[in-house]
């Protein structure tokens, strides 16, 4: 059943991406346990607005679980203690009356923190950029159902095409590797009959691109996978290994 | 008075577009590279019409709020998108989508437009296969597809629960390719302020850099428009918290006409608002309707009992259960198009049927799909929407009866377009959910994704290039012209001028008055009453906005509550205008519903005679009603008539 | 060159040469089995192994591959505590679906360095250094002589210390763990994986070091038990 519980909120506030930060401690009190987490932090930051200060800057957006926007540390893990699941989708429900609630920023060095808790995700613009598509004119197709593709492979291809880019893998990865990222598009694309022909090209210039931007080399813990709030798996990894590999070999 | 010129292309429906097509005037390829223009927006619209237009050779300059075009709020559509394909051979036809199009617009939409919608429908199905978007799939490897409300035939296709998503995704990546190829440049966290009009032309922009707070101008040939739409004026929607109707009110103020405002559409199937603190709405799929039953409680004791608390959902009989959608539309049933469900379910609650502790919900229950197909096959249709459901009510909906209740969900009003979609000011386009131009009074499922790609894809990139031909002599501008200079000073002027309020209300706290206002006076139900009153107490809150906003921190720099101050300020004029507009059509058709205007079993009445128009309204000044304008809808091809979902 | 730009390539060095590694190992542990059995059997091994070229050449090349399996681990141990950035998360929490091991790789390594160590100090030292340094007899301390080929000797002598023993078995413990993650990784890395075969390789990888590491546990309990009696 429904209830109010008082919370602690112990938040990560930092002015710039070269100031320095620290943790400033909230009192909640009274929250109903059917709000979300994110409208507790709006309720919070209407406080701190009505006593004159600033509120705190996060990203969130559609509040639905899809576009990807927020992106907050919740007590040790990206988008919080529940699985499959984004931050905006997580409800008070889930913490216990009393409870303090550790919220930090995505910390890598590929998301350098732009306030508070926003970063600055636009390197996956830039790995996308790098190769995430296919090089096709508007216009030019040909009639969609010339191309026959297994059930199977569609769905394995839409199974790596759910990742939302939110940039939980990073977060959670000991290694700030992107590789769950970038193998989500890789494979998608990579599986289907339509992105074949660049499939060794894509693999190489996503990839190159995630190691210019400074992200770390993967090791396999699967915390990402872990983390993922749309289970993106981990074997999308072993795929683009796999064509990079390939692709390398035969250069 | 204002003459309206639609340019609709001469010659039978079927014709038009290539017609259109045949004989526009277009922009060598040496030329394109020589044009700008800029694209506002990175959702459907947005992003496909940025990639397709960078692919032809133009310079194109993009803008979104979010911190990549892959966030644009297309992303949370759920459903599907409409194609006339006839993949499962079941009588689907061009002219069939078009048909079933404007009958559930209510004949209040252009019938060249929707016929070319119609007839581009295909290609974009292509388009988007050959991009990689992963859609369902049969076991031959052939598409699959499923049926929507409104339509009796199966011409959704579909990506699971995330089709928005995927379409999303694969024009962000044509997007990003022609990043790379360095045609398009991408300014994201940007948001636009204001429009550059230089001799009668939309000739730039100006846009607040999100991060810095630096006010920068932005120079081009023409500019697009494509930023969805306004729904957010009712503070609760299912639009994302960063949805606003910002960049159309701005063209609005510049001279642009704003066309149909009123036609909002309220989807039956979101979660019930729980509390004052919440934060947005959250849709259930449409595709929900297909298996589950909408009923409340027969008894208006049970359902007093249900609002108590001492009675659950599932101690009541069967034959206590009022099916009403069945009962009143038995050849549609769940399935009638959302703003006759909308509208259902609002006439039950009224009467006192409502079955949570608010009174404002109805049960769409699954416990009869459940009994005939099992339980696995209804997790595999809809595990996830179930998940969603459980994790946010905390109640399992395979045990009781989902609760649900209508939200503003969809703007089909927007900026006024031509048939090319150029607004009243030469240069200045707007595409998608931004643009009124093709659902009118309501709009069906799974035809805003079809929409929004087939004007970035296929209609903008052909007819923009009838405007800027004769543009080819003009060089680029500077952005020290005394326009735009004028133009940063005013919103400087406008910001400082906000900041100093410095009053006690914050920017949500007024949103959240407004957002009352609208859904009371300006909801599913209105009267002339309501509107006037709306009218009069929205200029009074604007009054209150202008003295009692207190926004903190540096404006000139990252200021989340100047954004929202910003954007509120625009939300106040389109809820105005909303008022005017539903105030003036005094009848009742898709969307907009007007309690004076129905039929005796409480059906929405048309009246063709005085309003088969579309209500454009130009803006008069801050204190003035805004002008009406009317363009007349001269159907020729199909014949209008009372819609009928009955039999 | 991709295999030092690129992240992937860095990891195919160490997945090739961690998979040489366990080969390698699997093969000493077989080797380490016989001194159970015969004391004879695993000084002809010893003998075969001693200082000769192949022997040498391939003493060599393993030493070799531990040491480009370690520079690398070094290497990408610094650019990924670089790439995770300069501010650390105040509160960490590992899920349940990943192992311990997978995150304390580098650890687990040097426990294993640290242990090799010693490992050379008690054999390699004295056996195939010792060897090539022509001597004939080892002392040992306390009056103890052992011939340089005499491993059964060697394994018997060292295995008779309780200290040995223990320090032996954290050794090999750390090495378990390294190897359960390190196996199917390596596989991972090398993109031998997808959603079947990643649980498949997982329990092959727990199977196998358990094989291994239980191999050469039982040498050094079998003997430690030996002294004993």
């Amino acid at each position: 059943m429904e209830k109010n519980i008082n919370v602690k909120l112990k938040i990560w506030r930092q002015r710039g991406p070269k100031a320095k930060g620290e943790f400033k401690t909230y009192e909640m009190k009274d929250i109903p346990t059917d709000t979300s987490f994110l409208e507790t932090m709006d309720i919070l930051n209407e406080e701190l607005i009505s006593r004159g200060e600033e509120p705190i800057v996060f990203d969130h957006d559609c509040r639905e679980g899809i576009c990807g926007m927020c992106s907050l540390y919740i007590n040790g893990h990206p988008h919080g203690p529940a699985t499959g699941a984004t931050t905006c989708q997580m409800y008070m429900r889930r913490f216990a009356d009393g409870e303090t609630i550790t919220v930090e920023p995505w910390r890598s060095a590929g998301f350098p923190v732009i306030r508070d808790l926003m970063v600055d995700r636009s390197a996956y613009d830039k790995i996308m950029q790098a190769g995430g598509y296919t090089s096709v004119n508007t216009g030019a197709p040909q009639d969609a159902n010339a191309i026959l593709i297994p059930k199977d492979v569609a769905d394995e291809a839409m199974d790596a095409a759910a990742c939302i880019g939110c940039g939980a893998c990073v977060a959670a990865c000991k290694n700030g590797s992107a590789m769950l990222f970038v193998s989500a598009k890789v494979s998608q694309l990579n599986l289907l009959p339509q992105g074949k022909p660049e499939a060794a090209k894509r693999a190489k210039a996503m990839l190159a691109k995630m190691d210019e931007l400074g992200f770390g080399n993967c090791t396999n813990t699967r915390a990402c996978e872990a983390e993922c709030p749309k289970c993106v798996s981990i074997s999308h990894i072993a795929r683009l290994n796999r064509h990079f590999i390939g692709a390398k070999l035969k250069d | 008075m204002t003459k309206i010129d639609s340019k609709i292309p001469e010659g039978a429906l079927a014709e038009k577009w290539s017609n259109y097509k045949a004989h526009q005037k277009l922009v060598n390829p040496a030329n394109k590279r020589r044009l700008d223009i800029i694209v506002v927006g990175t959702g459907l619209a947005g992003a496909s019409a940025a990639a397709s237009l960078g692919e032809m050779g133009f310079n194109v300059l993009n803008f979104c709020i979010q911190d990549s075009p892959r966030r644009a709020h297309s992303i949370a559509a759920q459903g599907g998108i409409n194609a006339a394909k006839n993949y499962q051979n079941d009588g689907d036809s061009v002219y069939r989508l078009f048909y079933d199009t404007i009958k559930g617009g209510d004949y209040r939409a252009r019938e060249a437009n929707v016929y070319r919608l119609a007839e581009v429908s295909n290609a974009i199905i292509d388009q988007c296969v050959a991009q990689g978007v992963p859609f369902a799939r049969d076991y031959g490897g052939t598409l699959d597809n499923r049926s929507f409300g409104g339509a009796q035939v199966s011409r959704t296709f579909y990506a699971r629960g995330q089709t928005g998503q995927q379409l999303l995704l694969g024009a962000y990546s044509a997007l990003s390719r022609q990043v790379h190829t360095g045609s398009v440049k991408l300014y994201t966290r940007y948001e636009m302020l204001d429009l550059v009009v230089i001799e009668g032309r939309a000739r730039g922009i100006i846009a607040r850099n999100l991060v810095t707070g630096q006010i920068e101008r932005f120079a081009a040939h023409a500019v697009v428009i494509g930023t969805g739409g306004y729904g957010n004026a009712y503070f609760l929607s299912t639009n994302a918290m960063g949805s606003n109707g910002s960049a159309a009110i701005q063209c609005y103020r510049k001279g642009a006409y704003f066309a149909n405002p009123c036609f909002a559409q309220i989807h039956p199937t979101c979660i019930p608002v729980h509390g004052d603190k919440q934060s947005k709405l959250t849709l259930m799929s449409e595709s929900l309707r297909n298996d589950g039953r909408i009923w409340v409680p027969k008894k208006l004791e049970d359902a007093q009992a249900l609002q108590a608390g001492t009675k659950k959902a599932n101690d009541i009989p069967d034959e206590d259960r009022d099916f009403y959608l069945e009962r009143r539309y038995p050849a549609f049933g769940n399935l009638v198009p959302r703003d006759v469900a909308s509208r259902a379910a609002k006439e039950r609650c009224d009467a006192g049927f409502g079955v949570n502790n608010t009174g404002l919900a109805v049960f769409l229950d699954f416990k009869y799909a459940i009994e005939r197909l099992g339980e696995d096959v209804v997790r595999a249709r809809y595990g996830n929407l179930f998940d969603m459901y459980e994790e946010i009510t905390d109640e399992n909906p395979y045990h009781t009866p989902m609760m649900i209740f209508p939200a503003i969900h969809y703007t089909m009003g927007g900026i006024w377009v031509d048939y090319e979609l150029q607004t009243s000011i030469p240069g200045l386009f707007a595409i998608g959910e931004a643009n009124f131009s093709d659902h009118g009074a309501n709009r069906l499922g799974a035809s805003a994704l079809m929409q929004g790609l087939a004007d970035g894809y296929f209609v903008l990139p052909y007819t923009i290039q009838n405007y800027l031909s004769d543009q080819i002599q003009v060089p680029r501008f500077s952005t020290e012209r005394p326009e735009f200079v004028e133009a940063e000073k005013a919103i400087k002027e406008k910001i400082a001028k906000l900041k100093a309020i410095d009053g006690k209300h914050s920017v949500d706290s007024i949103h959240k008055k407004l957002g009352h206002i609208m859904w009371e006076y300006v909801g599913m139900g209105r009267t002339k009453e309501s509107l006037q009153r709306a009218i009069k107490e929205i200029q009074a809150l604007k009054e209150d906005f202008w003295t009692n906003v207190r926004i903190p921190g540096d404006v000139t720099d990252l200021n989340i509550e100047l954004e929202k101050a910003l954007r509120l300020e625009d939300f106040i004029e389109v809820g105005l205008l909303m008022a005017y507009d539903g105030l003036n059509r005094n009848e009742s058709c898709g969307g907009h519903f007007r309690e004076e205007y129905q039929t005796p079993e409480g059906e929405a009445l048309r009246d063709d005679e005085h309003y088969s128009y579309v209500s454009c309204w130009k803006y008069a000044g801050e204190s003035s009603a805004p002008e009406l304008i009317k363009e007349d809808l001269n159907y020729q091809f199909v014949k209008v008539q009372t819609r009928n979902y009955k039999s | 060159m991709w295999l030092f730009t690129s992240s992937v390539g860095r990891k195919v060095v160490m997945s090739v040469t961690g998979l040489a590694l366990i080969l390698f190992i699997t093969f000493h542990m077989a080797m380490n089995l016989v001194a159970i059995f015969s004391a004879e059997g695993y000084n002809m091994v010893c003998e075969f192994l001693g200082a000769n070229w192949y022997a040498l050449v391939a003493t060599v090349a393993l030493a070799g591959l531990v040491f480009i399996h370690f520079a690398y681990a070094f290497w990408l141990t610094w650019l990924n505590r670089q790439a995770r950035g300069n501010q650390r998360y105040a509160v960490t929490s590992k899920p349940k679906a990943v192992e311990w091991a997978s995150q304390n790789m580098f650890v687990l390594g040097l426990i294993v360095i640290l242990g090799l160590l010693l490992h050379l100090f008690n054999f390699w030292f004295n056996m195939q250094f010792a060897e090539i340094m022509h001597k004939d007899l080892v002392d040992m301390g306390g009056g103890a002589l052992i011939a340089p080929h005499d491993g059964a000797a060697f394994i018997a002598y060292t295995f008779s210390k309780v200290w040995y023993v223990v320090l032996y078995l954290v050794w090999l413990c750390a090495l378990w763990f390294h190897l359960t993650h390190g196996f199917w990784s390596a596989l991972q890395t090398l993109g031998w994986n997808n959603q079947i075969w990643i649980e498949r390789w997982r329990v092959i990888s727990y199977v196998y070091s358990s094989i291994i590491i239980g191999g050469f546990a039982l040498v050094v309990v079998w003997f430690y038990v030996k002294s004993l009696l």
